[in-house]
This record gives C-alpha cells, structure tokens and sequence, in this order.
C-alpha cells in the first residue's frame, strides 16, 4: 500500500511552498485585500512561468502533462498561502471543463493560453441564491446566443472566458442544461464587481445580453457534464482549505507559544492547548479525506462523487474550525485588520460557498453512498 | 498513489487469507460480524473459551503475535504484515480482544525489562492464549494522574511485601499474571519513586472483585493486595524506575496502527437505510442525511488516516502522529451516534435489551460509550498529547513534580 504523495510530488510540494514563500507573501495578499490591485498579476505570471497553470494539461495543449496529484499538491500550497490569483477558476474550472468536454479546437485555442497564463478564465453556473441544480439555471441559450445574468461569478470581472452554464430545454431537468463558452472581451456581456466575504478573490455579476456563444459538449449534456466538473474541483479546493487549515493551524500555535498573559505563555492553559488540539484533528481528517479525493481523482476511479464529496465537505469544516479559532487564540489582536487571522477567516468562508455550500455536499454524499450501497 | 500490495505483501495476505479461511470459527461468523461496542457476545458459546481456542490455533501454527521475535512465540513479521493480517482476520479479531493488554502492553514491557529465562518461560505461552495477563496501574487515587499511584511495595529479604489497590483492570478475573506498578518510595517526588514488577494473580493476597459499570456489565475490576509477596527476580527494571519502565507499556498502548476503531457510523447508516419515519424513510430526511454527512466524513476521515500510517509501515517508515486522533474522535463520536439512533426510535429508544429496536445494539452502544472517552486516556489528556507532543505546546504546569510524595495534599476539601 502506498497511500501518500511520490517524492517526486512531495518535492514539487516543497518547491511550490518555497515559491509562494517568496513570491506571495501575507503583503503582497495585502495590495489586493485593499482593493489596490484586482488580483497579483507579477505572481499569476510566476506561476505560469514555474508551470503551475497547466501541471495537469496535457503537453500537446501547452501544459506540462504531469497530473492531478501533482496538481493537487500545488493548490494545498495555494491555499497555504492564500494566493490572490485566479487560480481555482481558471486551473480547476475552466480547464477541467475544457479537458472534460472542449472539442480539439476549443482545446488548442483556450489551454495553451490558459498554461501560459494569458487567459483567465472561469465557471458562470450560480444565478442568486441557491446551490447547483438544473432547476436554479435560468440563462437561456437559442440559435446561438445567451441570454440572463450570473451571479455571483467568482473571478468573472477579471476572466477572459466562461465556461456558462444554460438552459437549452424548456424544464429545469438535467437534460436541459447545456454548456456553452464564452470569450468575455467579444463584447455581449456586462460586467459588475460585486463586494464579498473575500475580497483577495473578486466575485462579479456578468449579464449575458444577445452574448454569442459556442457548445461546450453536447446539448443536453451540460449537467452530468458539470457534475463531473464540480467534483474535480472539490477535491482540488479541498486540497487549498487543507493548506488553509494548515498555516491557521500553525499561526494559532505560534502565537499562543508566543504570548504571555497571566505570567505564562497562554499555550500552556489547557483551555487554549485543547482548542488547538481541536484545530489539529479537524486539519487531519480534512487531510486523509482529500488524499482518499486526491487518489479517486487521479485515477478516475468510480469512487469519485463519493471521494470528492467527503473531501469537500471534510476539508470545508476544517478550514472554517481553525480559521474561526486561529482568531480566538489571537484574542483582541485577531480581530484586527492588522494582522493576517481575518485573510483566512474570510477565505475559508468564501471558499464554504463557491461550489456549493455544505448542505448541498451533505445531501449530495448520502445520494451518492446510497447509490454505491445499491450497487 | 494506491492501495496496491507490494508482490511480498500480495504474497503474504494470500497466505493468511487461506490459513484463515481453512482455519477460523466460521459458526461465529455473523454474530462477531454484528457485535458492537457493549455487545460482543456469543448467544450458544463461552467467549472466552472461543477466544482461546482460536488464539491456541493460531500460535500452534505460527499466527500468533505476528511481530513478536519467534523465540518468543511470535512470527517476526513486520508491521505491515501485522496490518495486513488484522485486515485478513476481520470478525474473527473480536476474539482477540481478551488478549489486548497481553499482548499489546504486558507483552512488550516484558520483553524490554525481563530476565531472559524469565521471556523464555512467559511469553510464548502468552502468545499462544494459554495465560491471560493484566495490566495494574490506576488506582483510585491515581487514574490519568498514574504517578500519583499509593500500592506500596516494602523490601523482606529477596521479596517484596505488596499492600494496597488497584481498580479498572480490564479482565483481571480470568487473568493469571499482570504488570504492577508499585511505590517503593514515599519520600521522594511522585515519578521517581515506583518501581514495576509481574506477579501470579494466583498469589496468596490477591482479591478481585468485578465493578459493575455504569452500563450494568463488568468488564473491569478492583484488585486488593494484602502482603502479597513478589520474589525480586519478578522486578521489571530498576528501583525507582517503574515510571521509565510504564512510558514503555503505554507507549505500546497507544500506537496499535491499523486496529479499527468502533465509530458506530456503519451501524447507523445500516439503520437509517431502511428506517421509516413519519414522513418517509429516514434516509431521505434532511436533517438525518446532514447528521449522517457529518459522521460519514469523519469515519472516512479516520479510515485514510489508518491508511497513511500503514503506507508509512508499508515503506519501512514510522508512521506520523496524525494516528493519535483516532480514539479521541471515534470516543465521543460513537456517543454521539448512539444518542441519534435512539432519538429516531422516538419514545421507544427508551427501551433496551431484547425487545428493543435492532434488540438494543443502540442502547447498549449508548450505555458503554462514556466508558470509551475515559478508558486508555482520557479525552483531555489525549488532547493535552496532541497539543504537547504534535503541536509542541508546553506542558501543564504540575505543582506537585517536585514535592515529595508523602507530603502531597490528598483531599481538595
């Protein structure tokens, strides 16, 4: 049994955190959480450069043809450092679509540029309140043009592509759901910034009037497409709040080691000791969850929707438990805009939501036992 | 990234697999499949008597503490192929359960501080099942705070006088020798002056009376020592050493990798799936399914978490401290879950034994759980490892480290 990263990834792991270490660090995060750059265009290139943006697109597409695993080690580094790049919605959304379901052409036009960092991109699937579900997708799509509004679109004011989800049928079943994409600076899409829980991350509302637009994947087939887009993701976000949980984890043990209140370090209460043991579990089942993800992915095994939901779900409470207490150990001083607990605090709230909140993900890993057990 | 053996690993599973299946109690089967934690029983059979019988087979042909030197009455086999064996055995493991402390604690600390003929004549009948051994640590006065223990143990010649006793030792009643823990020292501060020995639980002296738990069973006991007498020879390290020589049982204790630990989950994902509520099946409400998620990931969690380890075994490497949450989550966990079962069966989850629902697999899961957060390690002092030993935080501050024993406080009020 070898359930754990090779060398060779867990060497990349290091080189990755090395990077960020330097590149991306808590104030370079800073310029874009106050709101002085859209997103960190010097480390976006960086990482373009390193061969991080396309680590899982095929060489013959411009990337560098590794895998998921080595992918999945680069995004919990990520997450470690709280990256303020589009990386989620361009590398996990819209190249995952893209390699999911992109026609040769759409391939060659879109991933090379993607690897290269010359594109953004991202998934416009949320319309208002609600999680996934073919019923909420009320954007229509006919003879070629969309129409309707997206909202909130994560990265959408600085994407240059979309994969759009469209209703194609007249229901809300998932056979009336199709994909389209859309390259967003061909003009038929009006884009508004929104505010948000994260602001190092930019959330858009897009509104698609007479936009044109081509078929990504068959008609009808939009959704199961989708599904499968959505559960890659989840396991490689879950593999940003591992990190996330990671470096909360460890800010919140420093500091307490650090301060000393009633003439002892407060590490040494147990009430805080305890807090932080917490901490620790919650950072390890997320981890185990995601390495059980992180494998189901990679070897596109059957166990994925279940793998990719436990991770999702694991790896989600986990980020918002140390993220939440990392700000209790700090006391008064967490709640600061000074100091870095509120950047992961908002992330890992931010991060709860965008592909879905967890009630969605509960729901979805009973369907999906269930459907394991009756087979 | 996988779960594959390696070829030597294939190898081995292959050969356990078909000793096992030409060998176990397979009319115990299904009921050892279906026990749960507060009910591991056999309606037509002694347990005991199965249990020993299967371990007997076991040794007679070389399966029997797999990682022990043969010497002993082990196998010498590595890690792994100890994992890979508890994986192959299944069910049939429950039986083991009697031997636990045995094997896992008496036997190591053994190995490690006794005489050589002394291994030579204990242990391999100890593999084998053939004595059962227990371990003698907690006192009333001394449960997570074990060096805060009163036995004493007074020199007389080539002997020690033993006076004084011990409570929660799990199995005493069926076992012939145990691990004690004495004070040899009054006067210098509490880790310095214990000292450990084995004794035959046949001594002259030697009372065990059973506790009846709060669950209404008796899996532990009380052991009274009136001037037992122990020979020299049966002291396991120096004099003042016992609290040097206990880190190694415990050590041993705590680092069983691979052992399922009881979650309930199963259980109760069994049980919602075919549960019918007012409103429908269970398994289709949205509050049972978000309950079900949330254990289901932490189930999961542990689950791979046990598997990291074992990959870490699997490559010859010592496996991380990530395994040290697995009581502390599956403890309070299985609580948890046992109260939800019951809170689906309405007012009749009040019910228990026979006539209830699943006859009673729940509330007897619900009765024998406080028993999990506290047995082996308290909930909080399995928080106080985590934090001291993973995360580095510092120890608690103890007043009495430095105070000789004897002049201790022993009453709060």
């Amino acid at each position: 049994m070898n359930f754990d990263f090779s060398d060779d990834q867990k060497q990349l792991r290091d080189q990755a955190r090395k990077f960020l270490a330097e590149k991306c660090s808590p104030k370079a995060v800073r310029v874009v959480l106050d709101g002085k750059a859209p997103y960190d265009k010097e480390l976006w290139k960086g990482l373009a450069e390193m061969g991080f943006l396309g680590v899982a697109i095929p060489e013959e597409f411009g990337g560098a043809g590794a895998g998921h695993l080595e992918l999945c080690v680069i995004a919990e580094e990520m997450g470690r450092a709280n990256a303020p790049v589009p990386f989620s919605s361009t590398v996990y959304l819209a190249a995952e679509a893209l390699l999911i379901a992109g026609s040769d052409a759409q391939k060659k036009k879109w991933l090379p540029a993607i690897a290269a960092g010359e594109a953004i991109g991202t998934l416009a699937l949320f319309e208002g309140k609600g999680n996934p579900s073919p019923k909420n997708v009320k954007l229509t799509a006919a003879n070629g043009v969309l129409n309707g509004v997206k909202k909130p679109v994560a990265d959408g004011a600085i994407a240059d592509l979309a994969v759009v989800a469209a209703r194609t049928g007249s229901g809300g079943r998932e056979n009336d759901i199709s994909l389209f994409l859309v390259d967003l600076k061909a003009g038929g899409v009006e884009v508004k910034s929104l505010t948000n829980l994260d602001p190092t991350r930019g959330q858009a509302e897009l509104t698609f009037k007479d936009c044109k637009a081509e078929l990504l994947g068959a008609a009808g087939e939009g959704w199961s497409i989708l599904t499968q887009v959505l559960d890659r993701a989840a396991v490689l976000c879950a593999f940003e709040q591992v990190g996330g949980s990671d470096r909360a984890l460890e800010m919140g043990r420093d500091y307490a080691l650090d301060r000393i209140a009633f003439g002892r370090q407060i590490g040494s209460f147990q009430a805080v000791k305890h807090m932080l043991a917490d901490m620790y579990v919650s950072a390890t089942l997320a981890r185990s969850n995601s390495y059980y993800g992180a494998w189901a992915l990679s070897t596109n095994a059957a166990e994925l929707p279940e793998a990719a939901a436990a991770a999702r779900i694991s790896a989600t409470q986990a980020f918002q438990h140390c993220a939440k207490n990392n700000i209790q150990v700090h006391g008064g001083m967490g709640f600061t805009w000074e100091f870095d607990c509120h950047m992961y605090y908002r992330r890992a709230n931010a991060m709860a939501l965008g592909l879905g909140s967890l009630s969605y993900w509960e729901d979805q890993l009973i369907d999906r036992m269930r459907k394991k057990n009756a087979a | 990234m996988n779960f594959d053996d390696t070829p030597q690993e294939a190898e081995f599973r292959a050969t356990a697999r078909a000793w096992i299946g030409a060998n176990a109690p397979k009319q115990y089967e299904e009921e050892l499949r279906k026990s749960s934690l507060g009910r591991t029983v056999l309606k037509n059979a002694n347990i005991l008597e199965v249990a020993k019988a299967w371990q007997k087979k076991k040794a007679d042909a070389g399966w029997a503490c797999l990682h022990w030197p043969k010497e002993y009455g082990g196998r010498g086999s590595s890690p792994i192929e100890r994992v890979i064996w508890q994986q192959e055995e299944g069910p049939f493991g429950q039986l083991s359960r009697m031997f636990i402390i045995g094997h896992g604690m008496c036997g190591p600390t053994m190995m490690a501080f006794a005489r050589e003929e002394h291994k030579r004549t204990y242990l391999p009948p100890l593999a084998s099942g053939e004595k059962v051994w227990c371990q003698l640590f907690s006192e009333p006065a001394g449960g997570s705070d074990v060096a805060g223990l009163r036995t004493r143990a007074e020199k007389d010649g080539d002997d020690w006088i033993i006076n004084g006793q011990k409570i929660w030792t799990s199995g005493a009643h069926y076992s012939d020798y145990g691990i004690l823990l004495t004070r040899t020292d009054p006067t210098v501060p509490k880790h310095k002056g214990l000292t450990m020995f084995f004794l035959d639980m046949k001594s002259p002296g030697v009372e065990v009376r059973p506790i009846k738990q709060a669950s209404g069973a008796s899996d532990f006991n009380e052991v009274y020592f009136t001037n037992v007498r122990i020979p020299d020879h049966q002291r396991l390290g120096e004099v003042g050493d016992g609290w040097n020589v206990s880190l190694t049982t415990l050590m041993n204790e705590r680092s069983a990798i691979g052992a399922a630990v009881s979650t309930g989950f199963p259980e109760l994902f069994e049980y919602c799936s075919s549960l019918m509520l007012d409103d429908g099946p269970a398994i289709e409400d949205r509050a049972v399914r978000s309950k079900l998620a949330n254990w289901a990931v932490k189930a999961s969690g542990l689950k791979y978490t046990s598997m990291r380890a074992i990959s870490a075994l699997s490559k010859g490497e010592r496996p991380g401290p990530e395994n040290s949450i697995g009581k502390l989550v599956a403890g309070s966990m299985i609580q948890d879950v046992a109260t939800y079962a019951l809170d689906l069966q309405g007012a009749a989850g009040v019910v228990s034994g026979e006539d209830a629902e699943l006859a009673g697999r729940f509330q007897a899961m619900l009765l024998r759980a406080p028993g999990t957060r506290v047995e082996g390690g308290t909930d909080e002092i399995m928080r106080n490892i985590i934090a001291e030993r993973v995360l580095g935080l510092p120890g608690d501050i103890r007043v009495d480290k430095d105070v000789p024993f004897n002049k201790i406080p022993t009453k709060g009020r």
